[in-house]
């Protein structure tokens, strides 16, 4: 393969240039269009837009929904739930505002033709628990994904970007997004009015419990590169909680979800010894980590800790009693869909061991962290809120744009509010994107510069790995092992060890210490100056040497807020071994930083914390 | 490994190389089929195994975890709005299911510049087909908070 002489460049001129067709970019080139009926709208995804993103393999519930229109549920109390479960920190603004919508996304997908399941009794939608409604989603990702293309003017698949643009003149300011196409090496400039990030958090930044082929079972998808942080953070966006990582409590190493099963089919876990442990640690939960023990439903962090307290006790592994509650045709198949409708490795764990969950309970397992922004948990941009709503300072002109203008997030890009799911996500993008075409209304003659010079170095550096590759290679016989140069597979196992060692990972039992962060954070710097000698070997390569770098830059800002963070205020996920305590007097607040891309620095803040729901 | 590839099924006509979301699906240079270059990367995910005009690809449980003798099989078929699993255990047992995938034909729904545009401005809290697909009066508003109205 020639290294970049040959690489043909091609330019993309759009209004609103949306980066990733998941759930939230698809939300976003529907919304997008309907406000902007003659503007040009672009979707660039990794892969291909009808199988993309979190949601590429199906789901079978989705997990954000009202019921407003009969009276289920309001969003105040949905903020609630949120701010519980997040040991309360929330942007309530934020998440008030994906209540306020989501119904209207849900009633959208149905009349799509997604197959959303009825209670015959009520002639409402079945519920799974409060906030979840059973679906039949084998086909929602391509059921979304038709809406979405038809809604924008183009969509670019198998295009992988790697950075932003800012405007040559107002640094402060976006201005497109550069990538290479993954098939044929062709160099992508899109220079862009408005940019909506809409890509994916992260797995891989933590060392996943599987060894060798299950490493592609995170829990969350391999695909999910950390492309939402490493972004933005890069172009100097504030960001928010990043320490707040997940971990998920699933069905052992499957991580065939529990949801359906412990709401819909009533199903209990317990220790070995066949007692329930959920609450037998209250009192001492209480001491440490304060009041939310008695929030309800019981914090989803906590309930880890106490999962975690008994596997330490040698009570372990705890198990999910399926066995007890497939009594009815009707129950085994919603909990055998629930499974072939998005996580089918569970099925197939089953059935190599011979477990029939009609008769032998299932273990379950922590998983290794991940970084989001959508689920039990809240990393992403610090972003402003609706304008009706958002008191001062969560709010500075349009929805859902970061502190960078013209520069919009949505899904796992924007933190501060947990527990979006798909239809949230979907949700959040529509926000972003009737707000990214306000501001283009707004603004008719800003046009956004970019500066060719810097592009043109980008383009070098994006495809170096190759050329490193080229040079390196004649030097070894053959094999992996080179002293020039490093695979972006060998990246990535050392980002995993480093994070899971010093960074509170499942080898260390989600548990750290300042030292550690430090040290971490040191091996981490040596990680990233190491990128410089990424090799590809073709293109695929080239891709996984990219990804690389964003899950070590949402690595870095994990580490760097972890460190500020001086208490334990999600147990379960992780803990400050060195401040065990829920600190609630001095860390009652949002840790924030920005990268300062013009100096190389990073500066941690803290920003209050406001409740507006009672 | 996850995803194999049936050496006389495939015909290397590339569906599984453009729908992998992994990028893990690729055509073998010399053979000219397809097989998975990373299984490590491998979710399981089917979209390649959907995909599939020759039904070639199956998948084989994680090495790490998965004894071998199980098969999970899966026929995706549109046009019926249906998709239909085989589950074989290691010990032989069998259990099937079908399920909906869709209530409308694919390629159905409406572009979003089919519908008129909402008398509200760009500058409203209102969302396309809102208030009329909340299937509520009106959009909520937090009680204790005095609505600012519209921006500028």
């Amino acid at each position: 393969m020639s290294t970049r002489s040959s690489k043909g460049t091609k330019f993309v001129d759009c209004d609103v240039l949306i980066v990733g067709g998941g759930m939230a970019g698809c939300g976003a080139a529907y919304e997008a269009r309907y406000w902007g009926r003659k503007l040009k709208i672009v979707v660039v995804e990794k892969a291909h837009i009808d199988r993309s993103g979190a949601v590429a393999m199906g789901l079978s519930a989705i997990n954000c929904y009202m019921g407003m229109r009969w009276n289920e549920n309001k969003p105040e109390d949905f903020v609630r739930y949120v701010r519980n479960d997040l040991m309360g920190i929330a942007r309530e603004d934020l998440v008030y505002d994906i209540a306020r919508h989501v119904d209207s996304t849900v009633h959208m997908f149905e009349e799509w033709g997604l197959p959303i399941i009825y209670d015959k009794d009520t002639g409402r939608y079945k519920r799974e628990g409060r906030w979840q409604i059973l679906i039949h989603g084998e086909s929602y990702k391509p059921i979304v994904a038709e809406a979405a293309k038809k809604a924008a003017s183009e969509v670019y698949n198998r295009i992988m970007v790697t950075h932003l643009l800012r405007d040559s003149r107002r640094r402060n300011r976006v201005a497109g997004a550069v990538g290479f196409d993954v098939r044929n090496g062709t160099f992508y400039v899109f220079r862009a009015r408005t940019v909506i990030v809409s890509a994916g958090g992260a797995t891989h930044v933590y060392r996943p419990r599987a060894v060798s082929e299950g490493a592609g079972r995170t829990w969350y998808a391999p695909w999910s590169t950390g492309s939402a942080y490493a972004l933005i953070i890069q172009v100097g966006a504030k960001m928010t909680q990043m320490e707040n990582r997940l971990v998920v409590t699933r069905f052992k190493d499957g991580y065939g979800p529990v949801g359906a099963w412990f709401l819909a089919l009533k199903a209990i876990a317990t220790n070995v010894y066949g007692e329930e442990y959920e609450r037998k640690y209250v009192e001492e939960q209480r001491r440490l980590y304060g009041n939310y023990v008695d929030a309800k439903p019981f914090p989803t962090c906590l309930r880890n800790d106490a999962m975690l307290r008994e596997i330490r006790e040698g009570r372990g592994p705890v198990l999910i009693h399926t066995e007890r509650v497939l009594d009815t045709k009707e129950k085994e198949e919603l909990g055998w869909e629930d499974f072939l409708d998005m996580t089918m490795s569970q099925s197939i764990v089953w059935a190599s061991l011979n477990i029939d969950p009609k008769t032998t309970p299932s273990e379950l397992q922590t998983s290794e962290p991940y970084v989001m922004g959508s689920h039990a948990t809240c990393s992403g941009a610090w972003a402003s809120g609706p304008s009706d709503i958002s008191p001062p300072g969560y709010q500075w002109g349009y929805n859902r744009m970061t502190t960078v203008e013209g520069l919009f997030g949505a899904g796992d890009t924007i933190g501060g509010s947990a527990h979006k799911f798909s239809s949230g996500s979907f949700t959040e993008g529509r926000l972003a994107a009737k707000s990214a075409v306000a501001y283009i209304m707004d603004h008719p003659d800003d046009l956004p510069e970019i500066d060719n010079s810097y592009v043109a170095r980008l383009k070098e550096e994006i495809f170096k790995p190759m050329e490193t590759y080229e040079i390196g290679r004649n030097q070894i016989v053959a094999g992996t092992v080179s002293p020039l140069y490093i695979y972006a597979r060998q990246g990535v196992v050392r980002l995993e060890k480093i994070m899971d060692e010093y960074c509170a990972g499942w080898g260390q039992m989600y548990t750290t210490n300042e030292y550690q962060l430090t040290r971490g954070l040191e091996l981490l710097q040596m990680l990233k100056s190491d990128l410089q000698h990424l090799a590809a070997e073709d293109l695929h390569q080239l891709q996984r040497a990219w990804e690389l770098h964003h899950r070590v830059w949402t690595a870095e800002a994990v580490i760097r807020h972890t460190l500020y963070r001086k208490e334990t205020r999600w147990p379960g996920y992780y803990y400050r071994a060195d401040y065990p305590k829920l600190d609630e007097s001095n860390w009652h607040v949002f840790v924030n930083s920005r990268y300062d891309p013009d100096t190389g620095m990073w500066e941690m803040s803290t920003e209050p914390v406001l409740q507006l729901v009672p | 490994m996850p995803t194999f590839v049936n050496m006389s099924a495939c015909d290397g006509c590339g569906k599984c190389v453009e729908i992998c979301p992994s990028d893990i699906m690729h055509i073998d240079k010399k053979i000219r089929r397809a097989y998975n270059i990373e299984p490590d990367y491998c979710w399981e995910c089917y979209s390649c195994v959907k995909a599939c005009p020759q039904h070639a690809i199956d998948m084989r449980g994680y090495a790490d975890f998965c004894p071998l003798g199980h098969a999970l099989t899966v026929l995706r078929e549109p046009e019926k709005g249906e998709v239909s699993w085989r589950v074989q255990y290691r010990n032989g047992a069998v259990k099937q299911f079908t399920f909906p995938i869709r209530s409308t034909p694919e390629g159905s729904i409406k572009p979003p510049t089919e519908f008129p545009l909402l008398e509200a401005d760009i500058h409203s809290q209102l969302l396309s087909h809102e208030p009329e697909y909340l299937k509520v009066p009106s959009l909520p508003v937090l009680n204790n908070v005095e609505s600012k109205g519209a921006r500028q």
